[in-house]
């Protein structure tokens, strides 16, 4: 992401001056005060009002004592294992159907435009809808998907409500949701692979899965790269699926980080809410800038 | 995207592969949208045994008039609050983000490199949510519209820059150069020469945009709450706890909420898809 520093040289005229650079800093201005005031601001203070009893209007600083509370109550550390679990499935899982669907799609096949379409179409929907919608078709008695399974003899299991599934249930749904942008990302990555590859490719007699162990996989790597990256980072802060479908539910059994500070701001912890953001943040950070960092190293050049 | 990636050897079409996939879509895919509207169009009692099965009676018009006046026409009001909210962001974010991305990419100095870190920290970092709430309370901002909006255009510029800066570069600078000898200042420059060139960016950013703030639950959650200006994504959500027996109502809300970004889906979608894949190709 480096800026290009051409400007240094061929700046248009810079005897005209500072002031009267075409390019004004103060450019910036609006957008830095909204985001400034709005985002980095709140960024900055949770660290410390992470540290305090808070209600808002006043706050006491009590030290650790809200990260104690946090790493003490088993209900909230298994948020952060959820977390991280919901996050690295959804993201695998995103970048294999993907994949997959990409090369499908890029094939010659008959619907292509119909299928393209209809894959991507979820992205676009309301995730509280789709949330609602899901949590009725797996409604353990009477729900689409366990009648469908009836019908071939398998007895379903109770998808939201069996504690050992709800987590993975959701996370299949937000794949279901999320994978037509990941198969797009692929799409956008495959088609930019010149033809000329293929066609050496074709001279040497390479099959469809030397095709695409050889020259697709290596060469579609920064779509891969995007969509690691974007569905790690949608997926660790993932709450509006998760809360339309089990609300953290059955118990504490899907609960992610997100739910947490949910539940204690509604609660009236407001210390306490912040320290699972601050939290958060952390878990974010240390996995997503290392990640970009080491697959920014890995880039290749078409 | 016409052309073949040229995965598949030879021109002819794989028919047994795509019978499978389409049956596969219809079942995986079109099969919950179809629930979606037949369950809004069914009696009450024939919705509640959540089948799916064809209405034995249409009511199509019956259960949209009841969800339109079903608490005050609360609908009405969310619909006209998401549409207002939807249109004021994502005005404020194509200019403001337009301009940071245009100053970006064309000049180096010393806050650029900041501004980078910012941009991608922006896109990285979750907002925290409860300081938010107090700084909001501090400027009066808590539980109004304008609040909500600053709220929208704080935590969508980073996306938006990207996206601008991006198509900026694109752009000979010596257009500008031409600009400025005609004695155009950085207000004419850009607001005459450069935003017009912008024409189809912004129609991407904006389309995506929408789409993101419309659906938006999360922020209204924490930042709107209350019945009087409730968005349609909130409206949704206390409608399914309030009304959680009539499914038939629950599904048409569910189906008109749907309704605006396919919409957007039909007209735009060339631009949503290319400004949700930049990034996949490096560039």
């Amino acid at each position: 992401m480096e800026a290009r520093p051409r400007t240094s040289v061929a700046g248009p005229a810079p005897a005209a001056g500072r002031k009267k650079s075409p390019y004004p800093s103060w450019f910036y201005l609006p957008a830095a005060i909204v985001y400034a005031v709005l985002f980095l601001v709140p960024t900055v203070t949770s660290f410390y009002f992470s540290l305090t009893r808070w209600s808002i209007f006043d706050s006491q600083f009590i030290g650790f004592d809200n990260y104690v509370t946090f790493f003490r109550e088993p209900a909230l550390v298994s948020g952060l294992w959820h977390t991280v679990l919901y996050a690295v499935i959804t993201s695998g899982l995103k970048v294999l159907l993907g994949l997959g669907l990409a090369v499908l799609l890029t094939s010659q096949i008959i619907g292509r435009g119909y299928l393209r379409s209809v894959v991507f179409f979820p992205v676009l929907v309301s995730t509280i809808g789709v949330g609602l919608t899901f949590t009725i078709l797996l409604d353990p008695e009477e729900g689409l998907v366990n009648e469908s399974l009836a019908l071939i003899g398998v007895q379903g299991p109770g998808w939201l409500t069996d504690p050992s599934f709800a987590l993975m249930s959701v996370a299949l749904v937000d794949v279901w949701k999320g994978v037509g942008l990941a198969t797009l990302i692929y799409i956008a990555g495959i088609v930019s692979i010149p033809q000329e590859y293929f066609e050496a490719a074709r001279v040497d007699g390479a099959t469809a899965w030397q095709n695409f162990v050889k020259i697709v996989l290596p060469l579609a790597r920064p779509a891969t790269f995007t969509v690691i990256l974007l569905s790690l980072i949608g997926g660790l802060r993932s709450f509006d699926l998760i809360w339309a479908m089990t609300r953290g539910g059955p118990g504490f059994t899907s609960d992610v980080i997100a739910s947490v500070i949910y539940k204690q701001y509604q609660a009236g912890f407001y210390g306490l809410s912040t320290a699972g953001n601050v939290v958060l943040f952390l878990l974010v950070t240390a996995i997503i800038f290392p990640l970009s960092r080491y697959l920014n190293s890995k880039e290749v050049d078409l | 995207m016409t052309a073949a990636a040229g995965v598949n050897r030879r021109p002819r079409k794989n028919l047994v592969l795509s019978v499978v996939a389409i049956l596969l879509s219809v079942v995986v895919f079109l099969v919950p949208f179809a629930f979606i509207l037949l369950t809004a169009v069914k009696s009450r009692q024939e919705a509640s045994r959540l089948d799916f099965s064809w209405p034995t009676q249409f009511q199509f018009v019956q259960n949209f008039v009841d969800v339109v006046q079903a608490r005050d026409y609360m609908l009405i009001i969310a619909f006209i609050n998401s549409t207002i909210l939807t249109v004021a962001s994502v005005a404020i974010l194509v200019v403001l983000s337009a301009m940071v991305a245009f100053v970006l990419q064309r000049r180096r100095t010393r806050w650029t490199g900041l501004v980078n870190f910012l941009v991608l920290s922006g896109l990285i970092i979750p907002p925290a949510v409860v300081p938010t709430i107090w700084v909001l309370q501090k400027l009066g901002l808590f539980r109004t519209m304008p609040g909500l909006i600053l709220i929208e255009v704080a935590f969508g510029l980073s996306f938006c820059i990207l996206l601008f800066r991006a198509f900026i570069a694109t752009i000979p600078r010596e257009l500008d150069e031409a600009a400025i000898i005609d004695g155009a200042g950085p207000m004419r420059l850009f607001f005459r020469v450069i935003l017009p060139l912008l024409r189809s960016v912004i129609i991407t950013v904006v389309v995506v945009q929408s789409v993101t703030v419309f659906n938006d639950f999360v922020n209204p959650l924490y930042f709107l709450p209350g019945d009087q200006n409730a968005t349609v994504q909130l409206t949704l959500y206390n409608f399914s706890s309030a009304y959680s027996t009539q499914y038939n109502l629950l599904f048409m809300d569910i189906l008109l909420i749907t309704i605006p970004p396919l919409i957007m889906f039909l007209f735009f979608n060339k631009r949503i898809v290319a400004g949700m894949t930049a990034g996949a190709v490096k560039g």
